[in-house]
């Protein structure tokens, strides 16, 4: 699909440049773009390693644990109808604190372990229920403690403050997520029985 | 402000002081986690080359400016960067494209402008939600996802249409 996409962008790219009279500009564009794809590349291994780095300490040292603990009374009125030692549950927290910590290689895993746990316990057959959207919808929402990859990138296009963004980021992530959730839980009324 | 200032160093000194009172080999973790982290990274670059060549090719055509013009008035009326717009539009898609888009907004605008702003905190608090959906679903026998990417999507509506509006309001209403 991107790949169709790109070709079409590509191909009208060409086209226009020919009526816009740019087509040096675009032969620059292709010999430059593997060395910006480089360059973007390096900035945000940097980066990254620098917080997979600090991440897994605090997963080692048993932060994310404690985060786990906390939000579980949280999650337990988002994710109703769950026994009260329900596996699920204790995956779905552990998949929330991982993106928290912004630690996206462990989160991701533990989301889908989170959402078989739920298919165990609530049977569904072929058609999700609540809890299954919620639980993925949450993770179509990005909810980070710290933004660290756009920071990066800010850093590196000379911004005198990379992480002013963080309180805007943390206001439009929890409102998005909550308009994600009340949609969900919304478009499911009337269908009770399928949980 | 004074607040994002603080925020990464007391988090910092928290980890590695929490670390050290749990007796965690420091080294051994940081090196591990740097390591997953270095292996991720470079394996996006093959998908990345291809989207900067896209990207750059749309944007040196000048069609991206064309479009952008052109989409104006809507984004103006909504007080929205209409640099952004094709942030908006990828970001749903494709985490490497929205990437490649946002080093593009970021160089031609100045990460400090309103629009390199409201880029930054557009990616930073959205995913990407079509990926994220189907790799979900599909580790189920679920075949039926029901309302879930609407959802999804009423929640990257709403990231799109705040994120100018908390710009002006944590950054200040006077822009650029």
């Amino acid at each position: 699909m991107i790949g169709y996409l790109l070709s079409f962008i590509i191909l009208g790219s060409v086209v226009y440049s020919v009526f816009a009279g740019t087509p040096a500009e675009i032969s620059n564009a292709v010999i430059s773009s593997g060395a910006d794809a480089v360059s973007l590349v390096l900035t945000l291994a940097g980066s990254m390693a620098v917080w997979g780095g600090i991440m897994k300490i605090a997963e080692r040292s048993g932060i994310t644990d404690g985060l786990t603990k906390i939000l579980r009374p949280f999650l337990k009125l988002i994710f109703r109808g769950l026994k009260k030692d329900s596996e699920a549950l204790r995956a779905i927290a552990m998949n929330v604190s991982a993106n928290l910590m912004g630690l996206g290689n462990a989160a991701t895993p533990l989301g889908i372990e989170a959402m078989r746990a739920l298919e165990r316990e609530e049977n569904p057959g072929e058609v999700a229920t609540l809890n299954m959207i919620k639980l993925a919808v949450m993770n179509a929402c990005s909810a980070e403690i710290i933004p660290a990859t756009v920071a990066a990138l800010r850093a590196e296009a000379g911004s005198s403050a990379p992480l002013e963004i963080l309180p805007c980021v943390l206001l439009v992530s929890f409102a998005s997520l909550a308009v994600a959730l009340t949609v969900a839980e919304v478009l499911n009324i009337g269908r009770k029985n399928e949980l | 402000m004074s607040f994002s200032v603080f925020a990464v160093p007391i988090i910092v000194a928290l980890i590695f002081g929490w670390g050290l009172y749990k007796k965690v080999n420091i080294l051994d973790a940081f090196i591990e986690g740097a390591r997953e982290n270095l292996k991720t990274a470079v394996g996006l670059l093959p998908t990345l080359t291809l989207l900067m060549l896209g990207v750059g090719m749309f944007r040196s055509s000048g069609a991206l400016d064309a479009i952008t013009r052109l989409l104006s008035p809507i984004t103006d009326a909504l007080g929205f960067p209409s640099e952004c717009l094709p942030l908006t539009l990828l970001r749903p898609v494709s985490g490497s494209g929205a990437l490649a888009i946002l080093k593009n907004i970021l160089a031609e605008n100045g990460p400090d402008s309103f629009a390199g702003r409201v880029a930054s905190v557009l990616m930073g608090s959205t995913e990407t939600t079509f990926y994220t959906i189907a790799v979900y679903f599909a580790a189920t026998k679920v075949k039926k996802s029901r309302h879930a990417l609407p959802s999804a999507l009423a929640g990257d509506i709403t990231a799109f249409l705040l994120s100018s509006l908390a710009v002006r309001i944590f950054l200040g209403f006077t822009v650029r």
